[in-house]
């Protein structure tokens, strides 16, 4: 078996410098980003509203709207793959919630996707700032249809105990449109997979026919 | 346990050696002029008697007046720690020399301390901002630091 | 025909999944070849120096708890230690016992998670996450009995603890105590001489002792370049004095010393614990103080030795019930400084396994 990656014969800096220098990271792609999460501060002010299930209004009393979807629901609800994605402490209850004392492998949930592409379900944790929140909306533009968006902890319904500061998004609903929240700080493993639970419970509502769920913004 | 060094027995041997560097010599801290911070930090960390080789924390305090720069400073094989000072007077650009050269673990230290509360260090390789983002206005540690208003709204009736 | 090949720059982060919370490297490499490192941080920065100026000081220990997320305890004690030592409050003897107990507990919880995760990037993804996260579980339940939660616990109040710990508490623990050696050893067993933990490990991103102190490195990440300097031993705060336990020391500072350095610390860890169980007494846990703590102006520094390396609150009083100034001094944060050090010339597989091994902890490192 050769020597894995770490080689012990690493070249070290200077063997590369002699047919080009290394490239400078330039202070212009902070600058740039820098205006990126300015801009984004200063339009994403207001919450998305709460996206609503459109259910037509013969069928209100029956869970699914049509057959179709009532078996396609069924599929989807049983394997919410979600990204792995953490920010702050309720990153470790979800954690904790995907290991062996509560398993959310029992609802098919265990295989946390790396890539946003092969997600259907964002379980934002944690404080989200100004700084990071670029990237959850490109994270969530880039999840395909039919996404659900789970704000777990105080810090992502609200701010939580930071909602005052200077760098900190005052819920994460300013940036991307939420199915459910659960409060806690942190949320208990349980409480988690209670509000997973209520997301199962949406889903059975959603139809093909009529808006997805988490709003067209 | 360890042994704090009081500014009153660092300031003689600071003094002989700077002479004009010592502001004032305290129970808990040893100030002294900014402008010497960097050398009087060199001799502490190289010179044999006094070996501070940790460089433990180095932050900003802001009294509104001037700008407090603090370094809490450990020796390993003496046991024994300092607190060092240097005040730095006016608000508009406050500058101290950079440490980096003596410890390099005020590297990240530093560009804290620019990011947060606007003290610039000089001969710092790559002060730009650390905590917050490119662009971002003011210096929110400051005491003075008003965000701009926002218009954060909650729910009718919250 | 000869190839040539330019040096692209790769990033890394914010969100990956193995980047131990949100944390941003900019690799420029040659091939897999890394010539430089751009660690950016700042995603996680929620202001939480700012906002303790303006809550009390016992507001402020729910601020401290969210930094060091993983290991709330003491960052709870550092701060605490800090507030004694502003207004020259005593602890009580029981509340100090607890405390002990409390932050050798969370000792162990957070070298649990560092190996885990550890493991989990050097590839083999969430087998022995699961294995030390279910002994982890068995920890959290006796903080909730302590205390109520499990992550976030603000257990400790300014001259001892808020609650004393429940009947239930002591039989739970003694089955811990008397599991756990057996734990380490099956853990242990598992990893220390697995062949591919070896050579993907040994030798790479080393630190010498030298740099380690220069770059005003600390913990368990100090002590594998071979300098035995444990704030502990160095300054005993709390009961530290009254127990012994034993300081390891690596000697090249390579990722496996600094993954040795943490199993080892778990093992002094249970048994400061037996040594506190054995040497507490019944009395009040929590000095009495009055109902809004109002030290005198002045400033204090008490740096304690948490599990990620030297913890200390630097506090400023000006004489009101709220902190002039608060600044943390994070261990996560000033462990970053050598970045560049451990990773130039090494692969882009090693960048993630040597970051790793620093076991950082965005909470701190951003607050």
């Amino acid at each position: 078996m050769t020597q894995g990656a770490g080689s012990q014969d690493a070249p070290g800096f200077a063997a590369y410098g002699q047919s080009f220098p290394p490239p400078v990271v330039e202070w212009d792609m902070d600058r740039i980003e820098g205006e990126g999460i300015e801009q984004l501060k200063w339009s994403a002010q207001e919450a998305f509203p709460d996206p609503e299930i459109d259910v037509p209004e013969d069928l209100q009393n029956n869970i699914a709207v049509t057959s179709v979807d009532a078996l396609l629901n069924w599929g989807r609800r049983n394997a919410v793959w979600p990204v792995a994605f953490g920010l702050a402490c309720c990153v470790f209850e979800m954690i904790a919630s995907a290991m062996s004392r509560f398993d959310i492998s029992r609802f098919g949930m265990e295989a946390m996707r790396a890539s946003p592409r092969q997600a259907d379900l964002l379980i934002v944790s944690g404080t989200l700032t100004w700084k990071m929140a670029p990237a959850v909306r490109r994270i969530y533009d880039q999840m395909s249809e039919p996404k659900w968006v789970i704000a777990m902890g105080v810090c992502a319904t609200s701010g939580g105990p930071y909602y005052q500061g200077y760098s900190v998004v005052p819920g994460v609903n300013h940036i991307v449109p939420v199915d459910v929240y659960v409060p806690g700080c942190p949320p208990r493993p349980d409480a988690l997979i209670y509000g997973i639970m209520q997301l199962h419970d949406k889903i059975r509502k959603y139809s093909v026919s009529h808006a997805p769920a988490g709003g067209t913004r | 346990m360890t042994t704090a060094v009081t500014g009153n027995e660092l300031a003689d041997t600071v003094q002989r050696r700077f002479p004009e560097a010592v502001e004032e010599a305290s129970e808990g801290a040893l100030r002294v002029a900014p402008d010497a911070i960097a050398d009087v930090c060199r001799f502490l960390r190289e010179d044999a008697l006094q070996d501070f080789d940790l460089l433990s924390s180095l932050t900003a305090v802001d009294y509104v007046e001037y700008f407090e720069i603090v370094y809490h400073l450990t020796s390993i094989a003496r046991n024994a720690s300092v607190v060092l000072k240097a005040r730095v007077y006016g608000r508009e650009a406050p500058a101290l020399p950079s440490v980096v050269g003596v410890w390099q673990g005020a590297d990240l230290q530093e560009r804290e301390a620019f990011d947060l509360m606007g003290v610039t260090f000089t001969g710092h390789p790559n002060l730009k901002r650390m905590l917050t983002w490119e662009g971002f206005q003011g210096y929110p540690l400051r005491r003075d630091y008003l965000e701009p208003p926002l218009p954060y709204t909650w729910p009718q009736g919250g | 025909m000869t190839t040539h090949s330019e040096p692209t720059i790769v990033n890394i982060g914010p969100h990956h999944p193995s980047t131990h919370g949100v944390f941003r490297m900019r690799l420029t490499m040659d091939g897999e070849n890394i010539l430089d490192v751009e660690p950016v941080i700042g995603y996680l920065h929620r202001g939480s120096e700012k906002l303790a100026e303006e809550r009390n000081y016992t507001q402020v220990i729910t601020l401290t708890d969210r930094m060091d997320y993983v290991a709330s305890m003491t960052n709870n004690q550092a701060y605490v230690l800090s507030c004694e030592a502003l207004a020259g409050v005593t602890p009580t003897e029981r509340g100090m016992y607890l405390r002990v107990i409390g932050a050798e507990l969370q000792r162990i919880v957070s070298h649990l998670v560092a190996t885990g995760f550890f493991l989990q990037d050097l590839g083999a993804f969430a087998t022995p996450l699961m294995y030390s996260m279910r002994e982890r579980e068995r920890i959290l339940d006796l903080f909730e009995m302590l205390c109520g939660a499990r992550i976030t616990v603000s257990y400790m109040r300014i001259g001892g603890v808020f609650q004393d710990a429940p009947a239930e508490f002591w039989p739970a623990l003694r089955r811990i105590l008397d599991d756990f050696p057996a734990y380490i050893d099956e853990l242990e067993g598992l990893i220390t001489d697995n062949e591919i933990v070896t050579y993907r490990t040994k030798g790479v991103g080393a630190i010498s002792g030298a740099d380690a102190i220069n770059g005003s490195l600390t913990g368990p990440v100090l002590r594998a370049s071979g300098v035995s300097w444990d704030v502990r031993v160095a300054a005993p705060y709390d009961v530290y004095d009254r127990v012994t336990f034993d300081v390891p020391v690596g000697d090249t500072g390579d990722n496996y010393d600094r993954y040795l350095m943490r199993i080892r610390e778990i093992r002094e860890s249970l048994k400061i614990v037996e040594q506190c169980v054995a040497q507490i007494q019944p009395g009040p846990v929590r000095a009495t103080n009055a109902m809004l703590f109002r030290p005198p102006p002045g400033e204090s520094y008490v740096p304690i030795e948490a599990p990620k390396g030297e913890l200390g609150f630097y506090l400023v009083s000006d004489g009101t019930i709220a902190p002039y100034r608060m600044h943390v001094r994070a261990p996560s944060l000033i462990n970053l400084t050598l970045m560049k050090q451990m990773l130039v010339g090494w692969k882009l597989a090693d960048a993630i396994v040597s970051f790793g091994s620093l076991d950082v902890n965005m909470g701190e490192v951003d607050r």
